[in-house]
């Protein structure tokens, strides 16, 4: 199972001083702590992608390809990338570049984005949102797989002879994620592909979720990718913690009373009540988490959001110490014990590379020239 | 004849207790039970108390979902077969309180329910409000609003017929038994329609236009139950020859 953070990319005051960094500060914060990420033993690194103010991240590949040349393990990702008002064409290229530059440690997960503005000042409808990311994908997935692209469609100008480069690392795509707080068309969409499914949990009370991921499951067995067990899962979740619980509270308070989404409204207790927002010990944290695996069976990548609400770099650095160092190590043995053999883990760049390698010779030894059809399950 | 009861919800947006909005409403409610009973189908009515979910009702702004109160709220209107919903006149229009009741409800709730409206305030020169800015709420959402509505000011609680106009328990009478006939014809809610994705934009939130899908709709009207199949989906997108 994977572990890692995500962030917004939220410039806030601090409501404890009302400093509020520069956007350069931000950035820069934002690059430390997906370093902190890899020093403290996580997985992934995640990026939303914004173009409205206060958000500052327009441009996840270039964050990405920095993070990439400073660390060596970290999968890079994105939080989400916009499937509905960027080229498709733009996103094969930036993300097949960054593989190449990230020696394959990077996937991308797709989202719509709710910001009605964003739409008409990239030349896009929002009332279109749920066939943009049907026919953007679409041509986006044929894009990483067939050197040479003849396509037409309704929302981009036609192709004719369009090769998209560079080509794929080891013609490899990148794995791919579907975001969705509430459309259950997108998490038929990533069944259809077989690809993963992340609901971002956070915000909203779990039987919300349940019911999308629960259709992302049946959907993905109905369309012969696995079982509904076997489907790939990421999930979110956002905490605050110290070693006491107390302390934890004390200080995350002024925050959560402020905080952008959700300030001003239920208090702390009623929110963590209702919501997977967990504020105390590492050890709540651990158990939180591990609850959400009873709720929504076992999956294969964990997001935290942690650097939001105007924390200050100095406090979220401190956070992945505790996230490293006291909450993801018991995690990883706890999701083990508890996982069934037969659920696979979410695709690395060297899994897919594997898969691939095992068709074509599964194609070659049958000496058929259907793709996939005598492929073997890979365990 | 159907013999299950049928569903009344009774919104009521009153602030004190007692309160003569609530009255009002108890009143509605009663004459359309008579008018269910008269046709022998039994009445099911449900309150909701607006001023008890009042801090629900905000957070639910905040936070974008429905404590466990207003949720099951929601779902007792949205699963009535007819509607009684009370408002005390606020600055020439229905309040706050009930306007915001009725902005976190799903925009698609109402759809073809029959309503029957309802206001009361201090005196009669704002009983307007009822076809100025009730009946263009319910018309917007969809919903069938009887012909008769029904205001009530102070002066309405105690005065006797004076054999030229309906006096108030005439109205509410005329009124309640109009919700039964419509109820009885209208029968139980389905869901016909989803909004579109443009709904979903959080901060448009008060502007929400209740789109209706022509396309690939689900039979029972939940797209989890009865998902669009992806092939279907990416062929409606395909450029027409």
């Amino acid at each position: 199972m994977q572990f890692g953070i995500f962030s917004v990319g939220d410039v806030t005051p601090d409501p404890t001083d009302g400093s509020t960094p520069t956007e350069h500060e931000r950035i820069k914060a934002i690059l430390r702590i997906a370093l902190k990420a890899e020093e403290v033993g996580l997985d992934v690194f995640a990026t939303g992608e914004h173009h409205n103010p206060p958000f500052v991240p327009s441009s996840p590949t270039t964050m990405l390809g920095w993070i990439a040349a400073h660390t060596e393990r970290l999968v890079l990702s994105t939080a989400t990338t916009l499937i509905t008002t960027n080229d498709p064409v733009k996103i094969a290229e930036d993300f097949a570049m960054l593989q190449h530059v990230a020696d394959g440690r990077t996937d991308v997960m797709l989202g719509r984005g709710n910001t009605g503005p964003v739409y008409p000042w990239f030349g896009k409808d929002i009332r279109q949102g749920i066939p943009l990311a049907i026919e953007n994908y679409a041509l986006l997935h044929q894009l990483w797989r067939e050197d040479v692209v003849d396509w037409q469609g309704r929302f981009r100008t036609p192709l004719q002879s369009f090769t998209s480069t560079p080509r794929p690392l080891d013609g490899v795509p990148p794995f791919v994620w579907h975001g969705s707080i509430r459309s259950p068309e997108i998490a038929e969409q990533a069944a259809y592909y077989g690809d993963g499914f992340f609901a971002n949990n956070i915000f909203w009370p779990k039987d919300h979720f349940k019911r999308l991921i629960g259709l992302y499951r049946q959907r993905y067995a109905h369309y012969g990718h696995g079982t509904a067990e076997q489907a790939i899962v990421g999930l979110g979740g956002q905490a605050f913690m110290r070693k006491n619980s107390q302390d934890a509270v004390r200080e995350f308070r002024p925050y959560f009373d402020n905080a952008p989404v959700y300030g001003h409204g239920p208090t702390m207790e009623e929110f963590t009540a209702e919501t997977p927002l967990t504020v105390g010990s590492p050890q709540q944290v651990i158990e939180r988490t591990l609850s959400f695996r009873e709720a929504f069976g076992d999956y294969q990548r964990q997001l935290f959001l942690m650097d939001h609400a105007g924390l200050p770099l100095k406090t979220v650095l401190e956070q992945l110490d505790l996230l490293g160092e006291e909450v993801v190590p018991v995690l990883r043995r706890e999701f083990a014990a508890r996982r069934p053999a037969g659920v696979p883990e979410a695709p690395t760049h060297e899994d897919l590379r594997a898969r691939k390698r095992e068709d074509e010779a599964a194609r070659v030894g049958a000496g058929v020239g259907e793709p996939g059809e005598n492929a073997e399950e890979s365990a | 004849m159907s013999t299950a009861p049928v569903k009344l919800a009774v919104v009521s947006a009153g602030l004190s207790e007692p309160s003569s909005t609530r009255l009002l409403a108890d009143r509605l409610a009663a004459a359309a039970s008579r008018g269910l009973e008269t046709a022998g189908r039994e009445p099911q009515v449900q309150h909701v108390e607006l001023r008890d979910l009042a801090t629900e009702i905000a957070q639910n702004f905040v936070t974008g979902f429905a404590g466990e109160e207003l949720k099951q709220a929601l779902d007792d209107v949205a699963q009535a077969e007819g509607l009684i919903a009370v408002t005390p006149v606020f600055s020439a229009s229905y309040s706050g309180l009930f306007k915001s009741f009725f902005d976190v409800m799903e925009n698609t709730a109402l759809t073809g329910k029959p309503v029957l409206i309802g206001a009361t305030g201090g005196t009669p020169r704002h009983s307007l409000v009822l076809d100025h800015a009730l009946r263009p709420l319910f018309s917007y959402l969809r919903a069938v609003v009887v012909p008769t509505a029904v205001y009530a000011a102070t002066d309405d609680w105690g005065s006797a017929d004076d054999g030229l106009t309906p006096s108030l328990p005439g109205r509410i009478e005329c009124a309640g038994a109009e919700l039964a006939r419509l109820t009885r014809a209208c029968g139980p809610a389905v869901a016909v329609a989803e909004p579109e994705a443009g709904a979903e934009d959080e901060e448009a939130v008060g502007e929400q236009a209740p789109h209706l899908k022509v396309v690939a709709q689900a039979p029972s009207g939940d797209p989890y139950e009865d998902v669009v199949p992806f092939a279907q989906q990416l062929a409606a997108l395909r450029p027409e020859e």
